[in-house]
Formats: structure tokens, sequence, C-alpha cells
């Protein structure tokens, strides 16, 4: 009983442990292994193709491993979809915005899906990632890189522990990205978790940051 | 954490989804017009004799609307899995299938029951007497819906398949038929005066199968969808 309460209380925050993926003819992901704990942020890295955003999409949950666990605060994934998925803010290559609607309309009915949000909070971030101008503009009138920032946005607001980041730095400008590394550092500083696949290392040289590398 | 109740989430789906119909209220608008069209195809290649058209009228109607709203299945959730939106959906640690359902019922909205309500306008045009408008719209209601939810699962299984719309067509029309049959069968008899409790008993009870069991054929099908 003692054993396994201690067990417990040194169980990582994100254990994913020897990972096979297949995608068609390939063996993509071959064992691949890593923890992830509070404040950490992980660098998966590697050439085009080799299975990056692949990795992501297992640990987020959106594809299923071909064996190996996935296992977050002691329970495996399968047990614990929704409360992990409550959890988890996931940025992919596409920002998972609707042309149609106004950037600030974007991100209300995208936040408010999982949690109630105001108004003013939607325009301080807006005001935060320097996009204040572009909040009533309908998406499609927006540069690629003001839609990764209205979609970097979300994240934030979305006020999860984990986030799962598939090459979030794609379209941004240098004071994009220093201003993302901003969000990230505090994120971090907070007790978050950040999982990410990037060309570009992030924070590099801070304390609890570190790479994968896959071959 | 705090979250939303299931019944926000229904509103802000069904919200979301009428905003955008309203910015691109031409693509919804496609079904109804083809709805129309097609009803005037028949006078046009069988004979303008309403005696004739009269005889044909329900058949006629039930499977334009079948048609129309296999046409409309195309927009239900497409657009969501190309921009990204529902891999969201499927993250968000919200009952998929509920914000599934709200996004039929939104379709069926848009699509379904602007069928019902011009129903009787090309009944008209076929003929169909004034005393079988109230049956001809009630079935179709029922059935609209089931078509819609039938439509659902079918469009969830096919929307990672490139050009996967003939597809849907193959899956879905086979499964429909028992809809298209009550329903024409229900309007044929209240053109002659019968009673039409039966059909419509049924139609009603196949809506309700499908309500309470697609929601969750739809999300387990999306699930796989979003994998690729």
């Amino acid at each position: 009983m003692h054993a396994q309460a201690g067990q417990a209380a040194a169980e990582p925050q994100l254990d994913v442990r020897a990972v096979h993926l297949w995608r068609g003819e390939r063996h993509l992901l071959r064992g691949t292994s890593f923890v992830l704990e509070r404040g950490e942020l992980l660098q998966v890295v590697g050439p085009n193709g080799v299975g990056k955003t692949s990795l992501l999409r297992c640990v987020a949950g959106l594809l299923p491993t071909e064996s190996g666990d996935i296992v977050w605060r002691g329970r495996p994934l399968q047990d614990c979809r929704d409360d992990y998925h409550q959890e988890l803010a996931y940025l992919a290559h596409i920002n998972a915005l609707k042309p149609d609607l106004t950037a600030l309309e974007n991100l209300q009915y995208s936040v408010a899906l999982r949690r109630p949000v105001m108004q003013q909070e939607l325009r301080a971030t807006f005001a935060r990632l320097r996009i204040d101008q572009c909040a009533d503009l309908p998406a499609r009138a927006l540069s690629a890189g003001q839609k990764r920032r209205v979609a970097i946005g979300r994240i934030l607001l979305t006020r999860a522990s984990l986030w799962i980041l598939d090459e979030p730095i794609t379209n941004l400008d240098s004071a994009g990205i220093a201003l993302f590394e901003e969000c990230m550092a505090e994120h971090l500083r907070t007790g978050g978790m950040i999982l990410t696949a990037a060309h570009q290392l992030l924070l590099q040289g801070r304390p609890g940051v570190r790479t994968l590398e896959l071959h | 954490m705090q979250s939303s109740g299931l019944g926000v989430l229904v509103r802000l789906v069904i919200a979301r989804d009428l905003r955008l119909a309203v910015r691109h209220w031409d693509q919804v608008m496609q079904p109804l017009i083809f709805f129309a069209i097609i009803t005037t195809l028949f006078p046009l290649a069988i004979s303008p004799a309403l005696d004739e058209l009269r005889r044909i009228a329900p058949g006629v109607v039930w499977v334009a609307a079948m048609l129309a709203s296999l046409l409309a299945l195309e927009s239900l959730f497409r657009p969501d899995v190309e921009d990204g939106t529902m891999e969201q959906w499927v993250l968000s640690g919200q009952p998929l299938s509920l914000l599934l359902l709200a996004k039929v019922v939104t379709h069926w909205l848009l699509t379904g029951l602007p069928l019902v309500l011009m129903s009787p306008l090309v009944g008209t045009a076929l003929g169909m007497p004034q005393s079988a408008w109230p049956v001809l719209m009630a079935t179709l209601a029922l059935g609209t819906g089931s078509l819609s939810m039938l439509g659902g699962v079918g469009a969830a299984l096919t929307v990672s398949v490139r050009r996967g719309s003939v597809l849907l067509a193959l899956l879905v029309l086979p499964l429909e038929m028992p809809v298209l049959i009550f329903g024409a069968r229900a309007v044929d008899l209240a053109m002659h005066g019968e009673p039409v409790a039966g059909p419509l008993n049924l139609l009603a009870a196949a809506l309700l199968f499908f309500v309470s069991l697609g929601p969750f054929a739809m999300a387990a099908a999306m699930r796989v969808s979003v994998e690729t």
C-alpha cells in the first residue's frame, strides 16, 4: 500500500513508453519514449518525414499507436481521454480558423467550447499578441502570420496545462517568435508543459528545455 | 477546470453554424433550388396533364427531397474537417456526439425545414390536393430529420475520402429507402382520404431511433476520419 502511494507521487505527468507506429509500409516511430514534467519543454527534432507530426498526434490522442503506452498522471490515455483533453491545447499545422468568421468570433467559439470566456479577455489576448487591429476582420483577410498569432491566442486562452504545438512558429516574423517565446516561458514558469516539433529550437539554454531526436 | 454546460455547448454550435450560414447563404440555397428544379423536370419529361402528375406526385416530391438532402450533406462536416476545426472538437474534452448532433440539428434547420415549408408549393404544382398538405409536410418533417441523421453518419464516415460524395450516396441511399417508402405511402394514402397514422408512426419511430443512436455512430466515425 505504501509502496503504491510512493509510486503515485513519483509518477511523471506525461509518460510515453516505447511507442511504435506504422504508416502504410513505413515503420515510423520505433519505440519512442520520453517523460514530461511540470515546467518542462520537449522539442522533437529530426528531418522532414521522420514522424514528428505523427508522434505529436499520437500523444494528443488523435492517432492510435501500434504498441506502447501513453500515460497521463498515472492513467493510460484510453482510460482518461476526456480529462486529458480538457488539460490539453493542440496547435496543428492548420490554424482551425473559419475564413467567414472574424478573428474574435473564431476564438470566441473555439474557447467557449471549453470554458466560459468574456469579450474583454479575448480582446486582452489579441492585445498581448499585438493583433488587436485584426480582431474584427474576417479571418480570410488576415495574413498567414496574423492567422498563426490568432491560433496561438487560442492556445493561451484554453488555459491548458499541456501544450502540444506542431511547428508553432511557422509564418511568424522575428518579433512574433520573440513574443511567442515569452508566452512559452511564462507557461513553463507557471508549471505548464510543452511538447513541440520545430525546425528552429526555442528557449535554448533555459533549464527544463530538452530535445528529442527522431531518426 | 471549469467547463461549459451541455446546453451551452449545443447553443454555441448552433449559433456558430447559423452565423456561418448567414455569411454564405448562397450555398445554403443550392439544395432548395435543386429540389424545385427536380420536381419541375417530371412534368416536362412525362406529361403536363395534372391527372397523370397527381398519381406520381408523392413519389416525385419524396425522391426530390431525398436527393436534395443528399446534396446538402456534402457541406455538413467537410469544411470543419478540412480547416482543422473538427480536430479541435475531438480534442476539446467535450462529448463529440453532442457537438455533432447540434451540427446536424442546425443542418436540418437550414436544409430540411425549408424543404418542408416549400413542399406545399411543389405539391400543388404537381396537382396534389390541398387536403394532403398537412400530411405531406408532416412526413417530410419527420422524414428529412431521419435523412439528416442517417446522412450525418454517412458523411462522418466518408469525410476523409477524397471526392467521397458518390460513395456517400451509395452508402446512404439504400439505408434511406424505408423512410422513402413510408413517407411517400403516407402522402399517397392522404390523397385518397385514407388514415395515415400507421406510416406516420413508423416515420416518427425511425426518427427517434436515428436521433438516439446516430450521434454515437457519428462520433465514432468522426474519430476514425480525423486520424488520417
